[in-house]
């Protein structure tokens, strides 16, 4: 009995003693300063763990011919990041380099665990000029010395068919009500095919779109001194348009509010279950993997109402994307900052761009993850001029997960038949609102 | 678990020593030198975390104080007013997840002692091919939880699990197919996935307790003229209560602080009717990084099963109040 009951805190307590644990094995490369080895935790990039280490080893082996600083590297999966990152945290003991989600930054930020980049180290390590400013916006809060730079840019965009919209006569949308009227003529539940298919399970896409369709309608997370608005007539709007595509059109098949490891969305796509799919750039990894040809589906923004709602913003995606953060306390942070420039520079930008399916953060990059030229612009052009920064608070995270939650619920309703009004989205909202609150957010 | 202790002093330390036993003289330290690994492991790997925990529980320790713990004010008890303030989101919630976790615990529970109690039953005659059943019984235990769990959430699926295909496609019991794992029916689909590992443990703890009832206690019954039924409930469950009392304790332990079966069906944040509780401490703690909060919970969480485990204790063992 006294086992188990000791087990409850054992679990809460798990981070701190896997941190102390990792953090063991790490601090012996950290602290020997004088043999110039920097841990480095890498977020899982490519197809799999394994394919992320065969693409960097050969990138780390130069870096280490070009400085003689050996890099370890530890790949990471999703996952478990935020965890390892947050006991790293706890426990002081961390990696040197990490990869971090970029939305995560300004919450990260907060913790004090990681080294800002003041003047002198982005003079280290080339500039924050040749960084895209979008990207580069993602490093932290606004006003303060961002403690992560870009690395990998992604952006939402709105994959479709080519054959099906061809063979139905239509045009790829360019307002939301196309959308719509073009995914109900391309939806059969007869034939199991739908207009759109949706990652309806997965609390990181339904926030996301929370985000993208709320700005479209004029709304705002948060408020300029930072606190949440989820319960704004523009949020609760944003809300209602994406929740509409499974409950109010019939769009989308109500089996997708399962969907939540990654794969199965694009996969649907890939296999002509769906016409429309609206995912960040890397979904070209899995829709090639499924036996997709690049030439088969074409991208464009993802369209917002006509007219636009007012106080709203043709905003298309987030700017997604994976950013570099240096741990306060490396003993190493010399080499770090070679490092962070190294992997930061346009040339392994170039290369390492390509396997990732990543857009460039660095300005003068091309788009070459794909040969599909229309599909490089359409990308190249939604992070220009249509992609907004999440808000960068330290509530952050907490947003992400107490809202994405909130419209996984909504989408669940509408799945089992149970029509979804306005004053229900504007219920979760504000209970997510409350949480965030209440837990001192 | 403190009326225990008091039936080993009163013999144990007795005052006159037996002096026809010689004894191979001990140094006083000598039994505290053979406990002293396991109280150090004990206290290394049970009460010191613990008690972090609980000091845990009254610090505000969110995502701005945990790389230094230290800075970290001190909340007294505000964490604990926030967990238990039942007009909050935050109260409410930890409120229904404690309701439905209680629910889950009376179902799976109840069910698995049911089951195990009728195969042990079953199989305590001999015929043919009991050996087999026995060990089949036993497979889900044996399995790894994992590897159970996920296959379920297979089977579970909506369009291409098991479950449907047999239901709507092969005996069209229904017409539609259900949602399994998402709204009301992921309770159930919770509970059943959950009895079905917990039984078979029941099934061995019992049967084991029957092999040690003595064949002549039925004989002389039968000989007496008692039925089958009277049987059962007067010499086999009469003997086998030592074993029950233990039993449900433990199932009860288990199955409250379950935390596998959500996680690995839902993940980490399961649907509202299927929020148990020690996935839902996880949720505070880690998914919103209130650590403060998520320590608070499980410390009442531990207070509760203290108090429920030692109010059971006295209540299955009247008899240690004679001594």
């Amino acid at each position: 009995m006294k086992v188990r009951l000791i087990g409850i805190v054992v679990v809460l307590l798990a981070v701190f003693t896997t941190a102390a644990c990792g953090g063991g094995g790490n601090s012996s490369s950290s602290s020997s300063a004088s043999s110039k080895t920097l841990t480095y935790w890498a977020s899982n990039q490519g197809t799999s763990l394994e394919n992320d280490k065969a693409v960097l080893t050969p990138e780390l082996a130069k870096f280490e011919k070009q400085t003689g600083i050996k890099v370890s590297l530890q790949v990471i999966g999703w996952p478990d990041l935020l965890n390892k990152i947050l006991g790293a945290t706890t426990s002081g003991q961390g990696p040197d380099v990490l990869n971090i989600g970029n939305t995560w930054a300004a919450s990260l930020q907060a913790t004090g665990a990681f080294m800002p980049f003041d003047s002198a180290a982005l003079t280290a390590i080339g500039g924050q000029d040749k960084f895209v400013p979008a990207s580069f916006a993602t490093g932290g809060m606004a006003g303060t010395a961002p403690t992560s730079v870009p690395l990998y840019a992604l952006v939402y965009g709105l994959y479709y068919n080519k054959q099906m919209f061809a063979s139905a006569g239509l045009q790829p949308p360019t307002t939301w009500q196309e959308l719509v009227s073009d995914a109900t003529k391309l939806t059969d539940p007869a034939k199991k095919q739908y207009g759109m298919v949706l990652e309806g399970g997965s609390y990181t896409e339904s926030v996301h779109f929370a985000f993208i369709f709320g700005r479209q309608n004029g709304g705002q997370p948060f408020d300029a001194g930072g606190k949440p608005t989820f319960t704004s007539a523009g949020m609760i709007n944003g809300v209602k348009q994406y929740v509409d595509l499974l409950g109010k059109y019939k769009v989308v098949n109500p089996s997708n509010v399962q969907y939540k490891n990654g794969p199965e969305a694009p996969g649907d796509f890939a296999k002509g279950k769906a016409a429309m799919l609206m995912s960040q750039n890397n979904a070209d990894n899995t829709l090639q993997a499924d036996g997709m040809k690049s030439s088969e589906y074409g991208v464009v923004a993802i369209p917002a109402p006509s007219p636009l709602p007012a106080g709203g913003a043709d905003v298309a995606s987030f700017v997604a994307g994976i950013n570099l953060s240096i741990f306060k306390n490396t003993k190493n942070q010399d080499a770090a900052l070679q490092f962070v420039k190294f992997m930061t520079s346009p040339e392994e930008q170039a290369i390492l761009d390509k396997p990732f399916t990543a857009l460039p953060v660095v300005k003068g990059g091309t788009v070459n993850f794909t040969d599909n030229k229309a599909e490089a612009a359409a990308f190249a052009q939604v992070l220009a001029t249509k992609a907004e920064a999440l808000p960068r608070v330290p509530a952050e995270s907490a947003f992400e997960t107490n809202v994405g939650d909130a419209v996984n619920g909504l989408l669940a309703q509408a799945a089992t038949g149970k029509a979804v009004s306005n004053s229900d989205i504007k219920a979760a909202l504000q209970e997510a609102q409350d949480k965030m609150a209440a837990a001192g957010n | 678990m403190p009326v225990t202790t008091t039936t080993p002093t009163s013999r144990a330390v007795g005052t006159v020593p037996p002096p026809h036993r010689r004894r191979p003289r001990w140094n006083r330290a000598t039994p505290y030198l053979f406990i002293l690994a396991a109280i150090l492991l004990e206290l290394l790997i049970h009460i010191v975390p613990m008690l972090v925990g609980i000091w845990m529980s009254f610090i505000r320790l969110t995502q701005f104080f945990i790389a230094n713990w230290s800075k970290a004010p001190a909340a007294g008890l505000g964490n604990y007013k926030v967990a238990v303030d039942f007009s909050t989101p935050i109260g409410r919630a930890l409120l229904h997840s404690f309701t439905v976790t209680c629910l889950y615990t009376l179902i799976v529970v109840g069910l698995s002692w049911l089951f195990g109690m009728s195969a042990a039953a079953v199989l305590q005659n001999s015929f043919r091919g009991r050996g087999s059943l026995r060990t089949l019984f036993l497979v889900p235990y044996a399995l790894p939880i994992y590897a159970g769990i996920i296959t379920w959430s297979f089977m579970l699926q909506r369009d291409n699990g098991l479950v449907n295909h047999v239901l709507v496609s092969n005996l069209h019991v229904l017409d539609h197919p259900p949602f399994w794992l998402i709204g009301n029916n992921a309770f159930v689909s919770m509970a059943v996935v959950a009895l079905w590992r917990s039984w078979p443990f029941a099934f061995l703890m019992i049967m084991a307790g029957m092999q040690s009832i003595p064949d002549e206690v039925y004989e002389a019954s039968a000989m007496d003229g008692a039925s089958v039924w009277k049987q059962l409930r007067y010499i086999t469950l009469g003997m086998l209560r030592p074993v029950n009392v233990v039993l449900v304790l433990m199932l009860f332990l288990w199955t409250f602080n379950d935390f596998n079966t959500p996680f690995v069906l839902f993940g980490p944040t399961p649907p509202n009717s299927a929020d148990l509780i020690s996935i839902h401490i996880f949720d505070n703690s880690f998914v919103n990084w209130n650590f403060g909060l998520g320590s608070a919970m499980s410390v009442l969480l531990l207070l509760f099963l203290l108090v429920v485990t030692g109010a059971y204790l006295l209540v299955t063992h009247p008899r240690s109040r004679r001594a």
